[in-house]
């Protein structure tokens, strides 16, 4: 394609296949972690730190494979928006459902 | 008609940001659709701690962290498909499409025996075993298969839309000068991804 060198667009930014694997074996290593965590039990607390492992993976899941870390301030800011609408949902529920 | 890549030569404006936000827009709609039902998750489970506890019991954990490590996979895999397009390797880029493919179907796969040894002892909703059971496990299960039926309904079509690019990408419709098609199908199927990340340890890490 001799195109492409006249092609001045601005262009995403190119993730290479490296970064790519290293994400996926972090998101592997964070699976054998949290069921690890699971059979180890710490009763309450186990659910608590799965959950979290589970936001570390959906949070590299995010800004590498979604590309979000080399997106503008704009989306970041309408997913933080979006997320937050999300948790001041649950947040709500709950400040009712805590004190029935 | 798709446009050849002269037409990307500045003859066209071509709006990178806008194809993306159109995306981004309509996965914040399905954050809150799943949200709703991790909602309801999360007040019953509050609600009925020991049910949900015993209820969990029955799921496999084996299956379980298997599909895990496959959808985690499978979402590599399609990452590398659009890196891959983008440096003009197109024959690469479909064959890791089609790896996303068979992944997806393969935790489809997995998720028929989890369904059907459920529905084998009994386990289904409204089924007379259910209806002995306590309320928080006749939430649980109710749950369980609405959440999880509903994620495995967004991995199939993600499968339809996947095959559709193999397709694309094989024809030369999806090129460096526009993957946005391909990009956008990326950013659905690490949102089914994400969902399946939390429905995980919710269903099956809680024992």
């Amino acid at each position: 394609m001799k195109t492409t060198s006249i092609i001045k667009r601005e262009q995403p930014h190119l993730v290479g296949y490296g970064t790519y694997v290293l994400v996926w074996g972090a998101l592997l290593i964070l699976l054998g972690i949290t069921i690890a965590v699971a059979k180890m039990d710490f009763s309450n607390f186990s659910v608590l730190i799965n959950l979290l492992i589970a936001s570390v993976k959906a949070g590299l899941v995010l800004m590498f494979f979604m590309h979000l870390k080399y997106e503008g301030k704009f989306l970041k800011g309408l997913v933080l928006l979006t997320i937050s609408a999300l948790a001041l949902i649950i947040a709500l529920t709950f400040s009712d459902v805590w004190y029935r | 008609m798709e446009p050849t890549p002269e037409d990307y030569s500045g003859k066209y404006h071509i709006d990178e940001t806008g194809k993306k936000i159109g995306m981004w827009f309509f996965l914040f709609t399905e954050l809150l659709f799943f949200g709703g039902m991790f909602l309801l998750y999360s007040v019953y489970r509050y609600r009925y701690p020991a049910d949900f506890h015993a209820a969990a019991k029955g799921e496999n954990l084996v299956i379980g962290s298997i599909n895990t490590a496959i959808l985690l996979t499978s979402s590599l895999s399609i990452a590398l498909s659009i890196s891959a397009v983008r440096k003009g390797n197109r024959k690469l880029s479909a064959l890791l499409q089609l790896i996303t493919i068979i992944s997806g179907l393969v935790f489809l796969v997995n998720k028929y025996f989890e369904w059907t040894e459920k529905i084998f002892r009994g386990f289904y909703p409204n089924s007379p075993v259910m209806m002995e059971q306590n309320k928080g496990v006749i939430l649980f299960y109710s749950l369980y298969y609405v959440m999880t039926g509903i994620h495995g309904l967004h991995v199939l079509i993600g499968i339809a839309v996947i095959s559709f690019m193999v397709a694309f990408t094989l024809r030369g419709a999806i090129v460096p000068e526009n993957f946005a098609k391909l990009e956008n199908t990326g950013l659905y199927w690490h949102f089914v991804d994400i969902v399946w990340i939390y429905l995980f340890p919710l269903f099956y890490l809680i024992t």
